[in-house]
Order: C-alpha cells, then sequence, then structure tokens
C-alpha cells in the first residue's frame, strides 16, 4: 500500500465522462428510455455511498460492516422532514449529513477502541441495533417505511422531474468526490493514510490516531446520508431495508470490486455491480448464483479490484 | 407525398390509440423468492392458470404478462414496476402481497394513469383517506379476516384472548380489527418480525392460561408458531384461531396435522359450491397438482377481472374513464360467489369460518363451517372521498 | 412462576447450546486461521437442507442427520480444499467479499435446486408432543436437543482441553508460527478443523429443521447471532463460545419474556408496547457493545 496520488489521466477522463453525463438524460429522453434515467440515478447514488464507504476502508483502513446505518438514516431524515413538511432541498440534504455525521461519530467513538475484526462486528452490532429500532418505529412507519410523495426541492427547483434528482445527483457525487480527491491529498488525508499504514508509528510520533480515524469514520457517515436522503427522494420511500446487514455487504462488495483506496474504487464498483445487476437478472432468474462466481473471481484473480486494472498506485 | 404518407400514419397512430389496442400488457411485480414465496407463486399461478383458460388472451386480446420478483422489498418492488410502467407501458398492474411494498409501488401507478388490481394487499390507506380511482383491491381490505375471527370468538364466548402478532404496522392492525368486533379482555403479545422460535412466547402463554389465542404472523412465522405450539402441549387448553392467511395451503403443507382444529376466517374456501370455483380448483390441481390457497383464488380473479374489462370497453384501453367504469360494473364470475366494489374499489362479500380437518380423501385441509359475516364491508370506506 | 421461569431457563440453555454448536466451528476457524467466514451460516443452511431432504428419501429423521451430516463434512472438505485454503494468507476484506459471495451461491443453488418454498422437516414421531417433568410440561424435542447439545460440548470439552489435537488446535489459536516452527502439520489441522466445523453446522441445522424452518436465507440471522456469541467470547476460545452463547441464549429468552412486562410496569402502557419488544429485539447487540466497550477483546481474549 502506498498514499493515494492522483494520476495524470484522471482530471480529462473525468471531464469527458461528467459531460457525457451531463447529456445522458437529453439523450435517454430522444430514444424514449426514460426510464434508464432513474436508473442512472439510482448509479450515482449509490456510487455516492459507495465512495463514501471507500473514505472510511480505503483511506482511514477501517473495515465497517454497518455503513448501511448512516445510509439509512439519512433516507429516513429525508422522509421524516417530508413528513413535517419540510421540502426544501437546501436545508433537508445538510440536515441528513448532519444527523448521520453525528451518528457516526457516537457509533465510531464507542467502535473505535476494538480492533481488527472486533471493529467489523461492533460497527454490524450498531447496525442491527439501528435496523431493529426503525422497524419498531411505528410514528416512521415501522416495518412499512415511510414514504415522500412528493420530491423536495433544491432553491427554487423542484425535483420532481427525473432529469432535475439526475442533476442533484450528480452534483452531489461530483462535489463529493473533488472534496474526496483534495482530501486525500491534503494533510489530513496523508495522516489518515499514514495510520493505515503504520498505526503504531504514527502515535508514537504524537498523532492524536484515535481522534483522527473518528473524523474520518464522522465523514464518510455524513456523506453516506447525503446519498441516503437522496434515494430516499428517488425511490419515494425510507424503509428499514435499506439498514439491513446485507445493505453494508453490498457497499462492501462495491468498494472491493471498484479498488479499495482507490478514488474512483466506490464509483467504478457501484456502476459494475448495478449494470450487473440489470443485465444479468434480464437473462437468468438466478443472477445472483453468477454474481458469486465473478465475485470470487474478484478475490481470486483480481485481488485490487477493477480500477487497479486501469492504473497503478503510485509509490 | 412523403409528408401526406408521414400525416396519415400520424393520423392513423392517433386513431389507435382511441381505438382498440392490439394486446394486454400486464406487470405482476411479486414476493416471488424468500420466506414469503409461497404466497407471490400462488397469486402467480392462479393468475395464470386463468390466462391459460383464456387461450393466452384478455378480453379478447392476446396477454402479455411481464413477471418480476420484488424480493419482499419496497426498494426492489419499486425499481420493478417504475420499469414496467416506463419502459414496457403495461396496461394494467397486479401481484403484490405485502401492503408496505403495496404503499411503495403505489404513487408511481397512480401517477402513471395505470390501474392496479391488487389480488392480496389491502392497506387500509387506499381503502379510506387515500382511496385512489386506479386502484382496485379484488381480496379484501387487511383488516376484514381478522374482523371475521373477532366476531367469531366473541360469538363463542370466549372471555379472555391472547393475541400473538409480529411488532409491525401489519400486526397492530390485526390487533385493531379483531378487537373491533371482540369486546372481551385481550392480552397482546408482539414479537420480532421474521422470529422463528417462539419458545419464550409459548411459555408465557402457558403461564397466562388463556382460553383462546389469536395469532396474526404471516408466512414462516406462522408455521414455526404452530408448528411449537402444538409440541409445548398448549393445544388442549387452548384453542387456535387465525386469519385464513395464516391456516392456508402452505401453512398446512408446511406444518401437517398438528394444525387440525384449528379456526380460521376467509371469503373463499376450496371447498365452496359454485360452478366457477369447482372448474377452478380442479383445474388448478391439475396443472400444478397441489390445492389451491385463498391467494391463488384472488389471483385467478385478478385475470377474470381484467379480462372482464378489457371485453367491455372493446380493447379500447386508452379511454381510462370507461375502463375505470367497467372494471367497477364487476362483470365477471368470482370463484368465490357474488360480490360487489364499494365506492372505495374494495370489495363489499361474506366472510366464512373455516376449520381444518381432514376431507374425504384424508388430505389434511380446511372445511368451510359457516358464515361470519354477510356483505361485509370495510371500517375505512368513510374516509374516502372518491365518487 | 417456578413453571414459567423453569421453562425459560430451559429455553435460553436450548436456544444457547444451539449457537454453541455454530459458534464452535466458527471460532476456531477464525481463531486458528485468522478467516471471517461469513459463508458459516450457509453451511448451517445447506446442512439443514441436505438434512431434510435425506430424511424424505430415507423417510426417517436419524438417517437423514447422519447422512446430512456426513454430505456437509465432504462440503466443508471441498470448499476447504479449493477456495478457503487460498484465503487464510488474504486480508480480512478479501474473505468478506468472498465469502459473502458463497452466500450469494448457497442461497441461489439452493433455490435453484428445492425451490423457493420451505422445506418440510419433521421431529420424529415419539418426540412430536410434550413430555411431563415433575407436574410440568416440556416439549420432548426440545429437551433431546439440549441433550445433544451438553453431549457435544462436553465432547468438544475434553477434545480440545485434553486430547493431543486439542492442544495443538490451542496451540495455533494462540500462536500459529509458532506451532508451525513446533513441526506440526498446520494445513492438516486446518481442513480437520474446517470439516468438522461444517458437520457441527450440518448439526444445529439438522436439529433445529423440525423447530424452526428449513428455508433460504436462514443462514443469515443465525450467522450474525453466532459473530455475536464468538465476540463476546472472545475469537479462538471454545469456552469463550460456551459462555457466550449460554448468555446470548439466556439473554435473549429472557429479555423477550421479561422486559415487556417490566416495562409495563414502570411506563405508561403505550410507549411500553412500543418500546418492549424494540428493546428485546436489541438487547443481544447492547450487550456485547457494551462487552466490547470494557473488554475490547471479549471475555476470554485467546490470544495474549
Amino acid at each position: 500500500m502506498a498514499f493515494y496520488r492522483p494520476a495524470r489521466w484522471q482530471k480529462p477522463v473525468a471531464v469527458v465522462v461528467l459531460a457525457a453525463l451531463l447529456a445522458l438524460p437529453s439523450l435517454l429522453e430522444i430514444l424514449d428510455q426514460g426510464y434508464y434515467i432513474g436508473f442512472a440515478t439510482r448509479v450515482l447514488i449509490f456510487a455516492l455511498a459507495a465512495s463514501s464507504l471507500n473514505l472510511v476502508l480505503g483511506f482511514g483502513g477501517m473495515v465497517s460492516l454497518g455503513h448501511a446505518a448512516f445510509f439509512g438514516v439519512g433516507a429516513y431524515v429525508a422522509a421524516i422532514c417530508h413528513q413535517a413538511g419540510i421540502n426544501e432541498g437546501l436545508l433537508v440534504l445538510p440536515l441528513a449529513m448532519a444527523v448521520a455525521g453525528l451518528f457516526a461519530l457516537a457509533v465510531g467513538a464507542v467502535s473505535l477502541r476494538t480492533r481488527g475484526v472486533y471493529f467489523i462486528m461492533i460497527t454490524l452490532a450498531f447496525a442491527q441495533m439501528t435496523y431493529y429500532l426503525f422497524v419498531s418505529a411505528s410514528l416512521w412507519g415501522g416495518d412499512d417505511g415511510l414514504p415522500i410523495y412528493e420530491r423536495m426541492r433544491l432553491g427554487g427547483i423542484s425535483l420532481v422531474g427525473d432529469d432535475a434528482l439526475f442533476f442533484a445527483a450528480l452534483g452531489a457525487l461530483t462535489a463529493s468526490m473533488l472534496l474526496f480527491s483534495r482530501l486525500a491529498q491534503a494533510r489530513f488525508g496523508r495522516t489518515i493514510q499514514a495510520i493505515r499504514e503504520n498505526e503504531t508509528r504514527m502515535e508514537a510520533l504524537g498523532y492524536p490516531v484515535f481522534r483522527y480515524r473518528l473524523v474520518c469514520f464522522a465523514l464518510g457517515g455524513a456523506v453516506a446520508g447525503l446519498a441516503g436522503a437522496l434515494l430516499a427522494n428517488l425511490t419515494g420511500l425510507a424503509s428499514p431495508n435499506l439498514l439491513q446487514w446485507t445493505q453494508s455487504g453490498t457497499l462492501l462488495v462495491m468498494v472491493i470490486i471498484g479498488g479499495v483506496g482507490y478514488l474512483w474504487g466506490g464509483v467504478v464498483g457501484a456502476v459494475v455491480l448495478l449494470l450487473l445487476e440489470e443485465v444479468l437478472l434480464a437473462w437468468f432468474d438466478h443472477w445472483h448464483i453468477a454474481l458469486g462466481l465473478l465475485l470470487l473471481a474478484v478475490v481470486l484473480f483480481a485481488p485490487k479490484g477493477v480500477a487497479a486494472l486501469f492504473g497503478k498506485r503510485h509509490d | 407525398m412523403p409528408t401526406r404518407l408521414t400525416v396519415l400514419a400520424a393520423a392513423l397512430m392517433l386513431a389507435g390509440s382511441v381505438h382498440a389496442a392490439d394486446k394486454v400488457k400486464v406487470g405482476f411485480v411479486s414476493t416471488l423468492s424468500g420466506p414469503g414465496a409461497g404466497l407471490g407463486v400462488d397469486i402467480r399461478d392462479g393468475f395464470n392458470l386463468a390466462v391459460k383458460q383464456l387461450n393466452g388472451k384478455l378480453g379478447g386480446l392476446p396477454a402479455e404478462i411481464l413477471i418480476a420478483d420484488d424480493q419482499q422489498s419496497p426498494d426492489v418492488a419499486k425499481q420493478a414496476t417504475d420499469k414496467l410502467l416506463k419502459r414496457d407501458k403495461v396496461d394494467f398492474m397486479t401481484g403484490v402481497v405485502f401492503s408496505n411494498i403495496m404503499l411503495a409501488v403505489g404513487p408511481a401507478v397512480f401517477q402513471n394513469q395505470t390501474f392496479y388490481i391488487s389480488a392480496n394487499a389491502g392497506p387500509s390507506q387506499y381503502a379510506g383517506e387515500q382511496c385512489n380511482p386506479f386502484f382496485f383491491n379484488v381480496a379484501w381490505q387487511n383488516d376484514n379476516l381478522h374482523e371475521a375471527v373477532g366476531k367469531v370468538v366473541q360469538d363463542k364466548g370466549f372471555k379472555n384472548v391472547m393475541i400473538v402478532t409480529p411488532n409491525y404496522p401489519g400486526g397492530k392492525d390485526a390487533v385493531s380489527g379483531f378487537k373491533r368486533f371482540y369486546k372481551g379482555q385481550t392480552e397482546e403479545m408482539y414479537t420480532k418480525l421474521g422470529q422463528l422460535d417462539y419458545a419464550a412466547e409459548l411459555a408465557q402463554i402457558r403461564a397466562a392460561k388463556p382460553d383462546a389465542l389469536f395469532f396474526f404472523l404471516p408466512g414462516g412465522m406462522g408455521i414455526n408458531f404452530v408448528k411449537q405450539f402444538v409440541a409445548s402441549g398448549l393445544s388442549q387448553q387452548t384453542q387456535l384461531f387465525a386469519p385464513g392467511f395464516s391456516a392456508d395451503e402452505d401453512v398446512i403443507k408446511a406444518v401437517g396435522a398438528p394444525m387440525m382444529g384449528m379456526f380460521n376466517s376467509s371469503h373463499w374456501a376450496h371447498d365452496m359450491e359454485n360452478a366457477e370455483n369447482k372448474r377452478f380448483v380442479a383445474e388448478f390441481e391439475k396443472e400444478y397438482k397441489r390445492l389451491p390457497s385463498l391467494y391463488a383464488s384472488q389471483g385467478y380473479d385478478a385475470a377474470l377481472m381484467m379480462d372482464a374489462a378489457v371485453r367491455d370497453v372493446k380493447g379500447n384501453l386508452g379511454d381510462k374513464k370507461a375502463l375505470q367504469k367497467a372494471l367497477e360494473a364487476k362483470r365477471f364470475k368470482s370463484v368465490r360467489g357474488d360480490f360487489k366494489f364499494n365506492s372505495n374499489h374494495y370489495p363489499v362479500q361474506n366472510y366464512y369460518l373455516r376449520a381444518i380437518g381432514k376431507d374425504a380423501q384424508g388430505r389434511v385441509t380446511n372445511k368451510t363451517m359457516g358464515t361470519i359475516f354477510t356483505n361485509h364491508a370495510d371500517a375505512y370506506v368513510a374516509q374516502c372521498k372518491m365518487k | 412462576m417456578t413453571q414459567l421461569f423453569l421453562e425459560q431457563a430451559l429455553n435460553g440453555l436450548q436456544f444457547g447450546l444451539m449457537l454453541f454448536l455454530l459458534a464452535a466451528g466458527l471460532t476456531l476457524v477464525f481463531g486458528i486461521m485468522d478467516c471471517i467466514n461469513l459463508a458459516h451460516g450457509s453451511l448451517y443452511m445447506v446442512g439443514a437442507y441436505f438434512v431434510a431432504a435425506a430424511a424424505q428419501a430415507a423417510d426417517s429423521f436419524w438417517l437423514g442427520l447422519g447422512a446430512g451430516i456426513a454430505g456437509t463434512a465432504v462440503l466443508g472438505l471441498l470448499l476447504e480444499l479449493s477456495l478457503f485454503r487460498q484465503l487464510y494468507r488474504r486480508d480480512h476484506l478479501a474473505q468478506v467479499l468472498a465469502t459473502f459471495a458463497l452466500i450469494l451461491i448457497a442461497n441461489e443453488t439452493v433455490r435453484l435446486i428445492w425451490g423457493p418454498a420451505p422445506l418440510l422437516l419433521n421431529p420424529p414421531e415419539a418426540l412430536a408432543g410434550p413430555v411431563e417433568i415433575a407436574g410440568f410440561f416440556y416439549p420432548a424435542y426440545r429437551l433431546v436437543i439440549i441433550a445433544f447439545g451438553l453431549a457435544v460440548a462436553g465432547l468438544l470439552y475434553l477434545l480440545v482441553a485434553k486430547s493431543r489435537v486439542g492442544m495443538w488446535v490451542r496451540a495455533g489459536a494462540s500462536n500459529r508460527e509458532m506451532t508451525e516452527a513446533l513441526g506440526i502439520n498446520v494445513r492438516g489441522l486446518f481442513t480437520a478443523v474446517f470439516v468438522f466445523g461444517a458437520a457441527l453446522c450440518a448439526l444445529a441445522g439438522g436439529l433445529l429443521g423440525p423447530l424452526l424452518a428449513v428455508q433460504v436465507g436462514m443462514g443469515e440471522s443465525v450467522l450474525i447471532l453466532a459473530f455475536v456469541v464468538i465476540i463476546i467470547g472472545g475469537i479462538g476460545s471454545i469456552r469463550g463460545a460456551l459462555v457466550g452463547a449460554l448468555i446470548v441464549g439466556t439473554v435473549d429468552t429472557l429479555g423477550r419474556a421479561l422486559l415487556p412486562t417490566l416495562l409495563r410496569a414502570l411506563l405508561p402502557a403505550d410507549a411500553a408496547a412500543t418500546l418492549g419488544p424494540a428493546l428485546a429485539s436489541i438487547l443481544i447487540y447492547l450487550l456485547m457493545a457494551g462487552i466490547l466497550f470494557f473488554k475490547p477483546q471479549g471475555l476470554f481474549p485467546a490470544r495474549a
């Protein structure tokens, strides 16, 4: 492992992809494939969620199996705001980030006392607790989940149209990726990566290791909350299913497929997994078998993920 | 010339949208995997059987049934529904088993002005304030079967009833439905959703000594509960009651003989004496080598309902108002006997008491014992402001 | 009241012992090979399906149980040789991904072969009803499960604490390199432990099958519980697994039985009805978080 440094081709490629994405909704409209705008939005949102986990996992070296809890809490904040009549995204989205971030701060403060496998399991335990709390919270719909009948506004713009929400998700993802990219190269990012590589040394050098990790964990949680709030607006529902441990597993799979610790790992993983699902499901009812075999192949033959196939991490 | 041809083509296309469609597309999203799969599979098989008997047509038009699995997840159901509505542009939707999933997919379907014929889920929301011209339920309102059990338990003179149900909204609705007609003493016990071991609850039941026990535990939960209830010897001191969902063929198949003697409520039974039902039960057994459940009967009725309405509007599926009228008119013969739609598009119908025992061929199955309610409507229709 | 208490204690014991069967294999694989096996629950599911299918074919529960355990052990052997052997040296992430993939494959394959509906597995006729012990009734079959659980726990204790193989296993759990240096065939030991763990999974699956349900996805919920058990007990420690399993079994059972009543006495009825079941379902996770807060290595850490 080494520190993250962006490859030279990264910027131009990102600009081209962004331009293509900006044109995508109109193109799909022309082709009369409006359904796929919603699908693309979903991919963007999961790319955001997976990237937030990649921050925690890839850069912070914390294997969290409870990331779906923050994702789900974000979704619930959006739905609860809707229930309370608050439909202004400029208020809802930061609130979702704040609540999910603070929740992650609390979970992290307890969990980060443990190491390795114990950390994996304690994050899982917190996610399970959150799941059962929402299942039994009848005020918020319990197992039925909490519906959002009309998508929020962003500034003055309504997100009811699929195009609008697509652009909102694209904006959120772009902003987050810029932030992560800056962060990874800044002092904070270097420190957190150094802690991942050698915790004892960093501690000996006098770095407040626990505090660095905690901030990283909470930041990941906040961005996951943002993704959750967007997803709830896309599907019109915040449901406890979003908090299930298999959802955390899926996010983890996305990051690992994409490439742990590569800036684009989460994005690539989300795109690959969701496209596979869309394609395989149409061909084969039991597509999970194919997916499972594929994941095994990734573990055995491409252990660094898909992103690693396209470039090296600079030493 | 080309321009004139284009105009002609455009005119033809326009005409096409007003006149008869050349086929009927039905989007069928249901729970076909996981613990609740038995229910969705039965609805699907019932629906398919009806379409097969109609020679692959609905209302005389070739039918295309697009089936998707919701994996009992509202999120997955929402995606599948969006795809069917926006990409495949279906004319009808049906299939959802669970109410929470229905509530998740409903708004998109109604917004798209597509008719939803629910073959199972009958949430109170869509019966009351959120009733919608595009929503029809051909089964029942969720509370109805619980209400019927409440009535029976009240009439039989039980004084001290214990209620077991999962800690989720459907469970709480079951309790309120039951208590709408049962006025005696109750003790309620809420379990974890998806719980499989009921040892702790059974010990409490043993200690509390109720004279009757009403449980609503859908799917695998009910199967386990009944098995463990009988194994603990409680069946000798406590009479079991359940809504039909917890005591139909799917559960009987998994539990077997221990279920004998259990009372339950339903709007349909496979031993009902009418020509349509006899044909349905016989054909279903022939096709799938098992007895149909109430879910299968509901899927079958949903297909018949679409068939009659499409025929009524002569295949002109673009005229939503006429199609709504045709659906409301209910011009098909249901396997449950006669019923009609209320102003909220939910059925007004009879409910029956069934008991589980052995039939003439020695199979453990349901037997109709009598009528609980005649022409019973749901409790929410007054809140529905739809004309 | 004594009846209620006694019955709940037996229920807790029965649940705890079954968790122990699952946790024992998991904690050894985890402790010795340092390998996270999320697919441990899938072995439990596959074991239950094997037992159910064999019992149906042979028309005998006990024959089915034997055949199912043997079948699962063979499957475990194949898995160890083909896949797990390559995973031991990889990091936890790779193990999580690979075994998550195995869960997907196992669930879907079982669905492909046996269909989505649960499989029927009945206990032996003679054990289907309740038995009377000193004036109170308890399901006979649950008593059998308790007997099996106690027997296996005893056997494991003898095997691990007293035998030579057990000594190697314990040595492997606390220091793998040193054990290898002592000239012990760690590779063979790994395979044996993994296969043994798989057989225990099938035993638990087969025994619980008639009580619970033999269905797709049955492994996941139980997997999480087994993880909670070994985390509480300390990874790699059989004694920890036993203590953890009994704690989890008892706390979960008593929580479900007593919490709602307790809360009803303390809180308004409405709040109690909402909070009681919610709290009961998260109790064991709270317990685990609490224990890890004070003892980040679990109750009986195997590694110094």
